[in-house]
């Protein structure tokens, strides 16, 4: 029963930190390693219009959703005056600017930051077949005729589609039928449409936008997007290229005009980019901050940052004692005082492990001395422990000291153990000592040093530190696991030696 | 090879730590009645009025001031125990063999002036010997002259016996035999033997010493240890038995000296014995505590369970289907 209700409460506490641990990880894209960095992308369009006489002005501008192998995390509106209203949903997203007097050349703002996020591909509606394009005749045969061409030197649809975008290209009179006299990308774009509509595959066009560093004054490129029956495939309409490259940043998934103007003339889109590095996890906290504010108050990454420093160390407190749980109650080790290594370990954060251990080691040496000296004195109990906690303080100053006329500079971090533990572990070691002989208590010594050195290990990777502070949620697991161990009834390991001759007999 | 050793101690019906602290004692022993145990002032109150037999008190000190009435209490005892209340595991126990001239000598041969004498009982008044260092009471009781059956078996000291009481019946037991390495203290963390009694016979078994070596002779005088019978061993399972009503624990450990003029007496309780008497014993606790769990639901009287307990382990501890 007892067991029942302790092996719920271990449930619940599992279920409740992997589960906020994996929405982190999965939804908000909280990276699991520090080391992580995000491509990030500020793209700044500029939509740009004039009117000569002051009237209203209305610009409605398409606006990038779901672009493949990026996530937006940030929008910006310049408004200047306009009155903004988004309109649409989805692929059809759109921001409408307008005002009532406008007058003069007029520019206007759209910033987006996007990162750099290959795995995410969002998945598109599967089309259904495209309805062959009705056209009057002379274009109607010209058409049947360019289709039977590509159609014959194509093996499958990726090749029909690579085969109607070089036939577009050409010069021949069918072809300018379609294109003009003097064709321009986005006629061609069209006529590939055609083409493959007319063979009843499902294509589009679409306009995206080469990424590079610092440029300026870009313009969005059409793309064809073919679904091959099973997956939209990109083609590059210049060259017939397939595959879309990593660089391609999609804005809209039709080839209709990113920007319509109504009442002013020469209207123009023209794009600007910039290329940074940020922490991945930055990125993904802006995203839960805009995404899911409420959960990311409650965040320690919102503290201020000295704050976080001291929890990124507070935080390996629990793991810590996790740690002891299992080396004193699994494997067996005795140590002084339960979570003594635990805090000899913290001091090793400081000193490094090896000079950690020697000068550990030369205190708690030095300090027993002086404890078995004093013990003749015949001094009480509590001004005994003080004796010895002032004498362990003068040891430290002393080492720090020497060490620093010698020139290693380790020795100064010997300040950072904890002095009072100190003082009471050589009490203790020293009455252990006397009562139950030298080996008993170094064996624990040793046992603290062991537990002390394992712990260190464990604290001091950076992983441990990072994970713990973007997701403390996980220490509801590590408590599951602690109550787990508290029910834990099997041997120690230690016992294993310890009671060998009774295992002896039962081979 | 882990899994082997394991699988072969569980076979055994060992007791580890783990099951002793979370099978054993917690659901067995009410915290309620620890401080019977813990504190050796209540448990001797206790025992005087369960009628158990314990070393007789000389008197106790509260405070470093009432020292100076040390030398009226003991004034005409030529030996004396001086034993913190809450000392755990002999710590702070100090025999004095005889007195003579102001000076004490120990059980270790050790001569002390009133100076050390004040010393270590200071100490013992606040808490170095006490669990959590807590200020404690230190007793003066009589020194057990102890029983020469264990003369040539044990190094100055006094041995004792360390009798385990499950739900009252008492399942296994040890003589706790003194060593030149534990310093005449009969504990086995010191260095001391421990040697396995049969619960039926009252014979020793081939005892182990700490370091889990199984050998019959005493390393200090040399003489055999298995096949001697323990005196007055029925009486001292009854007063074990009696125990479980005193203290009111379900998992209990039992020290009893046995004095030879005035035989068995309680020397301590224990509400966490330890696990070195299946060592002693080459038998685990589990496979004991087992056979005892379907007598255990009906009650009975110290001496029908001593009688059960005898009758059981003459069987082996093999419950009803052995027979």
């Amino acid at each position: 029963m007892r067991l029942r209700h302790l092996l719920i409460l271990v449930l619940v506490l599992s279920v409740i930190g992997t589960g906020f641990f994996v929405f982190k990880w999965q939804v908000l894209g909280f990276p699991l390693s520090a080391d992580r960095d995000a491509d990030t992308w500020t793209v700044e369009a500029r939509v740009a219009f004039s009117r000569s006489t002051a009237g209203p002005v209305k610009a409605s501008f398409g606006l990038p959703t779901e672009p493949p192998g990026f996530r937006i995390f940030d929008e910006q509106f310049i408004s200047r005056g306009y009155g903004l209203a988004l309109e649409g949903e989805g692929e059809s997203r759109r921001a409408v600017w307008s005002l009532r007097r406008a007058r003069g050349e007029q520019a206007l703002y759209y910033r987006v930051t996007l990162f750099r996020d290959r795995g995410h591909q969002p998945e598109r509606p599967v089309p259904r077949f495209p309805p062959v394009p009705q056209l009057e005749e002379p274009r109607a045969s010209a058409l049947d005729e360019l289709v039977t061409r590509v159609r014959q030197e194509s093996a499958d649809i990726a090749t029909f589609a690579a085969g109607a975008i070089r036939v577009a290209q050409g010069t021949e009179g069918g072809v300018r039928l379609f294109t003009g006299a003097r064709p321009d990308a986005a006629a061609q774009a069209d006529l590939v449409i055609k083409i493959l509509h007319s063979a009843r595959i499902p294509a589009q066009v679409i306009q995206a936008l080469r990424l590079a560093d610092d440029r300026r004054d870009a313009e969005l490129e059409f793309w064809i997007m073919v679904h091959n029956g099973s997956e939209w495939v990109y083609f590059d309409p210049r060259d017939g290229r397939r595959g879309l490259p990593a660089n391609m940043l999609v804005w809209s998934w039709s080839g209709e005009p990113v920007l319509e103007v109504e009442g002013a003339r020469s209207p123009r889109a023209s794009f600007s980019m910039r290329y940074t590095i940020e922490d991945a996890l930055r990125v993904a906290e802006f995203r839960a901050q805009r995404d899911y504010p409420r959960i990311i108050d409650f965040s320690l990454l919102n503290l201020p940052l000295d704050t976080q420093s001291l929890y990124s160390i507070l935080l390996l407190v629990p793991l810590g004692a996790f740690l002891v749980v299992l080396l004193r109650n699994v494997v067996g080790i005795s140590t002084f005082g339960t979570f003594m290594p635990v805090l000899v370990a913290m001091a090793f954060r400081e000193t490094q492990l090896l000079n950690g251990i020697v000068l550990f080691v030369l205190i708690i040496a030095a300090g027993l001395s002086i404890r078995f000296y004093l013990e003749r004195l015949r001094l009480l109990l509590v001004p005994r422990l003080a004796a010895v906690l002032t004498v362990v303080v003068l040891l430290m100053a002393l080492v720090s000291i020497v060490t620093h006329r010698l020139g290693i500079e380790v020795g100064l971090s010997v300040a950072l153990f904890p002095m009072v533990i100190i003082a009471m572990t050589i009490e203790r070691m020293s009455i252990l000592w006397e009562e139950r002989g030298p080996a008993e208590a170094i064996k624990e010594g040793i046992g603290t040093l062991v537990a002390a050195a394992v712990i260190y290990l464990v604290m001091i990777m950076p992983a441990v530190r990072y994970f713990l502070l973007v997701f403390p949620e996980t220490l509801l697991v590590v408590l599951a696991a602690i109550l787990l161990l508290g029910r834990y009834t099997g041997y120690r390991l230690t016992e294993l030696l310890r009671f060998r001759a009774l295992a002896g007999g039962d081979k | 090879m882990i899994r082997r050793r394991w699988r072969a101690l569980q076979a055994a019906g060992v007791m580890g730590i783990n099951r002793r602290n979370a099978d054993y004692i917690m659901p067995l022993n009410p915290r309620r009645n620890f401080p019977i145990v813990d504190n050796k002032l209540l448990t001797k109150e206790r025992a005087i009025l369960h009628g158990v037999p314990v070393p007789e008190l000389y008197g106790h000190l509260s405070t470093p001031h009432e020292i100076r009435e040390l030398a009226g209490m003991i004034a005409d005892k030529p030996g004396f125990v001086v034993k913190p209340a809450h000392g755990s595991q002999g710590d702070g126990i100090l025999v004095v063999m005889e007195q003579r001239k102001g000076r004490y000598r120990t059980s270790g041969g050790r001569l002390l002036d009133a100076d050390d004498m004040e010393h270590h009982i200071t100490n013992a008044l606040s808490g170095q010997f006490s669990l959590g260092g807590l200020p404690d009471q230190v007793m003066l009781e009589y020194r057990v002259r102890f029983d020469p059956v264990f003369e040539e078996v044990s190094f100055q000291g006094v041995p004792d016996l360390r009798i385990i009481v499950y739900r009252g019946f008492p399942i296994m037991s040890m003589v706790r035999l003194p060593t030149r390495q534990s310093d005449g203290k009969a504990n086995l963390h010191q260095g001391a033997m421990g040697a396995g009694i049969d619960i039926a016979t009252g014979l020793t078994r081939p005892a182990v010493a700490a370091g889990n070596i199984v050998l019959d002779e005493h390393p200090d005088t040399g003489a055999r240890i298995s096949g001697r019978t323990i005196p007055h061993w029925k009486e001292a399972l009854h007063m074990a038995a009696r125990c479980y009503e005193l203290a009111g624990l379900g998992y209990l450990g039992v020290d009893i000296v046995l004095d030879a003029e005035r035989g068995p007496l309680l020397l301590e309780l224990n509400a966490r014995p330890g696990l070195n008497v299946q060592i002693a014993n080459g038998d685990g606790l589990r496979r004991r505590t087992e056979a005892f769990d379907p007598l255990a639901e009906r009650s009975h009287t110290p001496l029908e369970r001593v009688a059960l307990a005898r009758d059981l382990a003459r069987r082996g501890f093999r419950a009803d289907h052995a027979a």
